[in-house]
């Protein structure tokens, strides 16, 4: 674990991307993001972006609006009644929200593992071939077989699950049933992967291994990451982002971040006076 | 310590706590109480109804040596051979008439002859007839023959084993009481299993009706509620749950299908009245008709037994696939739908029960006739079990109250086929997350 903290620890790469002229274009970018739930005004006038090669880490207390803004990047929040997202978010410098975009393409390219270890009550095969069958990448059961080997490959999961692939998911323990959710979202082979306090319901030994996860998704993937484990941003992130009451704080290289904050108010929410 | 020691110790605590049990007794006697009631009232219906109910399907038949008179019958004996054409006109009566007379040489005159023949069901001459048809070899033949009796018969040996060496009264007249005692004395007079109960339509005769009829009217029912209601329920429950607006106007249809759930049934059989037949003018009795009538009935509840269903498939469920670019419909489709589906069949298993022992709303719709002929299209006239039982129990021969009894015991089965395998289906898929 230590190897993942040393590993962000050496991004100066990242601080270097930081700086405008080096920096490469983001693969998703929020500017000014607004979302009201009805009166309540859940996430104020955040701008963000999420590079390519990095794992962002959203930080901050409960409540702060992290995983609602999180959710804006793949348009989860417009199937909540009476949700408004207001601010331009792109993918590919493309506006993602409006009728620009159809949402079903952008869940594709997008993709989410949620904060519950829950696979569909479904085989284990039928998990992972499910995105990649409503889209209709593949059809033909060999060409879907590999799909869904490869994302387990990718999961980590396979060696464990390949003579049983048929059997109920929810036969998996909870961390493989994680790990299982994450094959499900990369079998679509999505360019962004978003994950809402993807450790939350795991035990530490199964933590760990969505963290290696992370570690080895890296630079294949966008990733962006809500968890509410000061610990767990620092291991897997290069950049972090730090909420509070639905304000962005600070936001900076996760070294820096986490040895350094420019804020009084970030400092204090990582050395435990709060949250 | 000491303050709260003293607490627990007073008195006055005692007293509470023992009132505290003692209600606590009460509420459970109360409570096995009822449970024990409500078992004595069902166990009791249910011997009634079996130790009534199994009679009907047995019904008194006498052993007659026949001898099957080509001339009595009118029937040309110059071409033997498989097409025998047995006309109209032939008197399997005479045949019946002369075996009998032949049972019993010292029958008499006329009106002696006619109570002989009285014994026999009036259905014994046609069921000669078909044994005739299925082996034409018999043409020219004696042949030991079991016949139905009459219902009076029937009722006398019901009568006699229901109270053995008490005084009865019987339509018969001493002579055939006489004649009845000397066939069972002979062996030639027993109570025998019968078919017909549940392959025969409606009869004037106790002995010859069946249930066949009721069964075939209320098969047909049921379809076209299942058809109708099953898929039109599922998709106003899905719509209503998963894609509706939250508006008034929403709200008010959900409540008004609610009200709908407990209208009197009878009301939409003036509904299935004025609107199936009056306006669009669909045949009178049909089961089509009964059927589209107990739909409208049976909609409500399917939609609100799957409304719950679908409400209670996890949200998780749904955000899930639409985090992975499920549209809506694919999300309901793929997974809610297959995960509601057990809740949905048992909510739709129970308004097809509920559908299938109503008699109301068929009364309005004509499909309580006499109708002799098993229905063989959803356009006949035909009526359903429920009906037939209401119909059976108006009747004054004796022998429809073991009819009515078995056509109820038929209904139980039913209804507890169909209950039971709502309640495996509910058993078989619960807690599949």
């Amino acid at each position: 674990m230590n190897h993942a903290f040393t590993h962000s620890g050496s991004a100066s790469a990242a601080v270097g991307a930081l700086t405008p002229e080096a920096e490469p274009p983001a693969k998703m970018s929020a500017k000014g993001v607004d979302v009201y739930y009805g009166d309540i005004h859940a996430v104020k006038n955040v701008s963000l972006d999420i590079s390519k090669q990095d794992v962002t880490a959203l930080i901050g207390p409960s409540g702060c609006g992290k995983s609602t803004f999180l959710r804006c990047f793949n348009r989860m929040n417009d199937d909540i009644a009476g949700c408004r997202v207001t601010g331009d978010i792109t993918l590919d410098d493309n506006a993602i929200t409006g009728s620009e975009m159809d949402v079903v393409e952008l869940r594709a390219r997008v993709g989410m593992v949620f904060q519950k270890p829950y696979p569909f009550p479904k085989s284990i095969e039928e998990n992972v071939a499910y995105g990649p069958r409503i889209h209709g990448l593949a059809r033909k059961g060999v060409e879907l077989d590999e799909i869904v080997e490869r994302s387990l490959r990718l999961a980590g999961l396979w060696d464990e699950v390949r003579d049983r692939l048929d059997s109920p998911a929810n036969s998996l323990s909870g961390g493989q049933q994680q790990r299982l959710c994450i094959a499900r979202a990369l079998a679509v082979e999505p360019e962004v992967i978003l994950m809402d306090e993807p450790c939350s319901a795991l035990d530490p030994i199964a933590t760990a291994k969505i963290e290696e996860l992370i570690e080895e998704l890296r630079g294949s993937y966008a990733i962006a990451i809500v968890t509410h484990n000061l610990q767990q941003a620092a291991r897997v992130s290069q950049i972090t982002a730090f909420l509070h009451l639905g304000e962005l704080i600070e936001v900076g290289p996760t070294s820096k971040i986490f040895t350094n904050p420019a804020n009084q108010k970030t400092d204090d929410y990582i050395t435990g006076r709060y949250g | 310590m000491a303050r709260s020691n003293s607490r627990w110790q007073s008195q006055a605590f005692k007293a509470r706590l023992r009132r505290r049990n003692a209600s606590e007794r009460r509420f459970r006697i109360l409570g096995i109480s009822a449970v024990l009631l409500a078992g004595a009232a069902l166990s009791l219906l249910l011997v009634s109804v079996i130790s009534n109910g199994y009679r009907a399907a047995y019904r008194a038949e006498i052993e007659l040596d026949v001898y099957f008179d080509a001339d009595l019958l009118g029937i040309d004996r110059s071409a033997p051979g498989a097409s025998l054409e047995i006309p109209a006109s032939a008197d399997f009566r005479a045949v019946l008439r002369a075996a009998l007379v032949e049972r019993f040489p010292d029958t008499e005159g006329r009106s002696a002859i006619r109570e002989l023949t009285a014994l026999l069901s009036r259905g014994a001459a046609a069921e000669l007839a078909d044994r005739l048809r299925a082996e034409p070899e018999l043409l020219g033949q004696h042949a030991r023959v079991w016949v139905p009796a009459s219902d009076d018969v029937n009722s006398l040996l019901a009568i006699e084993e229901r109270t053995s060496g008490t005084e009865f009264t019987t339509r018969l007249s001493d002579q055939q009481v006489a004649r009845v005692e000397t066939l069972a004395a002979d062996g030639q007079l027993k109570s025998h299993f019968n078919g017909r109960f549940f392959s025969a339509g409606d009869s004037r005769e106790p002995e010859l009706a069946g249930i066949g009829g009721a069964l075939v009217g209320s098969a047909l029912t049921i379809l076209v509620v299942l058809v109708v209601s099953f898929p039109l329920g599922v998709a106003a429950a899905v719509y209503l749950e998963e894609f509706a607006p939250d508006n008034i106007s929403t709200r008010l249809l959900e409540i008004n299908i609610n009200n709908l759930a407990a209208v009197p049934s009878i009301v939409f059989g003036l509904l299935g009245l004025a609107v199936f037949l009056g306006f669009f003018g669909m045949p009178r009795s049909a089961p089509v008709v009964g059927g589209l009538t107990l739909a409208l009935m049976t909609f409500p509840v399917i939609i609100i037994a799957s409304r719950a269903a679908i409400a209670a498939v996890p949200s998780w469920i749904r955000e899930s696939a639409r985090g992975l670019g499920a549209s809506p419909v694919q999300v309901v489709a793929h997974q809610v739908l297959p995960l509601a589906m057990p809740g949905i069949l048992t909510g739709t298993l129970l308004g097809l029960a509920r559908a299938m022992g109503e008699t109301a709303p068929l009364l309005m719709i004509g499909m309580v006739a006499f109708i002799v002929d098993v229905p063989t299209g959803f356009t006949d006239a035909a009526s359903a079990l429920p009906v037939q039982i209401f119909l059976w129990a108006d009747s004054p021969e004796r022998g429809f109250a073991d009819k009515v009894s078995g056509a109820i015991l038929v209904l139980l089965i039913l209804l507890g086929l169909l209950n039971g395998a709502a309640f495996l289906l509910r058993q078989r898929f619960e807690n599949r997350w």
